[in-house]
């Protein structure tokens, strides 16, 4: 019975997960090396990994920034009456409803150029749709949940004894945050961090929405990927895929130290 | 000091509205946004949009698929959960670390993997075409690329009650004569529904929502192998924005319901999935 089930469990994993992605891998080479590089340095290629790097660094920053200064407020702030913090909870978990093509679309309805403030910026020369703004937008909405979501369960482990201590020796609120909180909260900033980067670096639905795909000026590499598989270029697709793929492993190992680090660090208490 | 004092309140009451004013132009105006184009038109005209052949029918092929993959997740969750709980052997931590990479793997790499897989120019895709079975381009596609996408749910909610459940609890209900059938059905499966319920409930979420995954290896035959996400993306596509947007108002609506019904079943337990 244990052989058993042990047998089908990896069987399962097996075909659905690995061979899939073995047959990434096989597809990237199937013509050897040459081909797979020549796929990944063409100019469209290049162009939509650089867009796409970009797209992560700015969410990261931002997301970082945002996500840890509203956890300080939602838990430790008691301006945001108990009424409200519900709602403002609910209001943080709500990207995680939305389907990516819905976020595109959001996008769209608000910025595009028949929208009053689309209308606005293009008068101004800025597009914000079908440009990389709009993609950073709909980048920072899916993946806005992710930091919150990391640092408040730790803010909450922690009590603010250790705060409020800070504060009656006479430091600033800044020191407090850098000296007292930053300390105990800094893998969870970090492990969300690495969330949002993995994330942001996959999102594809809302982009492809967005962006309207533009070749070699809106195009990332996960569209880049799809549009490469829609004219049956599988060599192109499979290789780009290959390289997300081993960032996306990379980034699952890192995590997993990460738990596994968090985990030693519950024990030893 | 009054005036420091003063300007610090300034500085954060000025820094709190902006975090104010961050939540409500990223995250709620745009959700309004979508039910008042939606709406935009008036009742008649957003009936007119999602009663139309195929919208409707997208709709309907979404919830069914979306079923479908859900009952097979919190199936083979579960077990997948249990074998990963109870028993040690060699492997296990690549099992589980296999686990959750669809959730780290771009959703349009999902969808060229089973396309590359199962296509013509793949030994498995040429010898499946031989013996007859079609696994591209139609509903079992769709089911398989879901199943991919909401793979780890079930299993990483299940674990943690597993865990929780001694396992000597089990070695009683063994050592008083009940079956292995019988033991996991009174003495593991009580303990493990909650999870298995928010599991499937989330996955199913995801499953409504899925485009990346999907679109490559569906064919997109509208009324037989278009789901709504699809869908809309044609109106988005075609500048159709109110049909988009009315379809999306409908995807929501259900999304947010189940979203709301997983707060209300996890609430008190912590934070799951």
């Amino acid at each position: 019975m244990k052989r058993l089930l042990i047998v089908i469990a990896f069987l399962i994993v097996f075909l659905l997960i690995a061979l899939p992605f073995i047959g990434i891998a096989v597809g990237a080479f199937e013509q050897g090396a040459g081909p797979f590089w020549k796929a990944l340095v063409r100019p469209e290629a290049l162009h939509a990994m650089y867009l796409s790097l970009l797209i992560v660094v700015i969410v990261t920053a931002l997301n970082a920034i945002v996500g840890v200064y509203l956890s300080l407020e939602l838990v430790r702030g008691t301006w945001i009456a108990r009424r409200i913090k519900p709602v403002v909870n609910a209001l943080i978990d709500l990207p995680f409803a939305v389907s990516p093509v819905i976020a595109g679309l959001m996008i769209i309805l608000l910025f595009g150029p028949d929208s009053l403030v689309g209308a606005f910026f293009e008068g101004h020369g800025a597009k914000i749709v079908y440009a990389v703004p709009g993609m950073v937008i709909a980048t920072l909405f899916i993946t806005f949940p992710l930091m919150v979501r990391e640092v408040v369960p730790l803010l909450q482990e922690i009590g603010e004894q250790s705060e409020e201590a800070s504060k009656t020796l006479g430091a600033g609120a800044w020191r407090t945050f850098f000296q007292i909180t930053w300390p105990s909260i800094r893998w969870g900033v970090v492990y969300g961090l690495v969330l949002t980067i993995a994330r942001s670096l996959g999102e594809f639905g809302s982009i492809l929405v967005v962006s309207g795909n533009i070749l070699g000026k809106t195009q990332t590499a996960t569209t880049l990927v799809y549009e490469d598989a829609e004219n049956f270029d599988l060599v192109a697709a499979n290789s780009v895929a290959f390289v997300l793929g081993v960032i996306s492993i990379a980034i699952l190992l890192c995590l997993e130290w990460m738990k596994k680090r968090k985990e030693a660090h519950m024990h030893a208490h | 000091m009054v005036v420091k004092i003063l300007a610090s309140q300034a500085y954060k009451s000025a820094s709190r509205s902006l975090l104010v004013a961050y939540l409500l132009l990223l995250v709620a105006w745009p959700i309004v946004t979508v039910y008042v184009k939606g709406f935009s038109l008036g009742w008649k005209p957003f009936w007119d949009e999602i009663s139309g052949p195929i919208a409707w029918k997208s709709i309907l092929l979404t919830v069914k698929l979306s079923v479908v993959t859900t009952i097979i997740q919190a199936v083979i969750g579960t077990l997948i959960a249990y074998v990963l709980v109870r028993y040690s052997f060699r492997g296990r931590m690549l099992l589980s670390s296999l686990v959750d990479l669809p959730f780290a793997l771009p959703t349009s790499v999902a969808g060229l993997m089973f396309l590359t897989l199962l296509g013509p120019s793949s030994p498995l895709g040429d010898w499946l075409n031989r013996i007859g079975v079609q696994l591209l381009y139609n509903q079992t596609a769709i089911v398989i690329g879901l199943t991919f996408v909401t793979f780890p749910f079930v299993v990483r909610t299940v674990q943690p009650l597993l865990e929780q459940l001694d396992a000597s609890e089990e070695q009683a209900s063994y050592t008083l004569g009940a079956g292995r059938g019988y033991t996991f059905r009174h003495v593991v499966l009580p303990a493990i529904v909650p999870g298995i319920l928010a599991g499937s409930m989330l996955a199913f979420s995801r499953a409504l929502a899925e485009f990346g995954a999907i679109s490559l290896i569906s064919g997109n035959l509208p009324g037989k192998t278009m789901v709504v996400s699809v869908f809309i993306y044609g109106e988005t596509q075609n500048f159709r924005p109110e049909g988009a947007a009315a379809l999306s108002a409908v995807l929501l609506t259900l999304s947010l319901i189940v979203l709301w019904a997983i707060n209300t079943l996890t609430r008190g337990k912590g934070r799951l999935g």
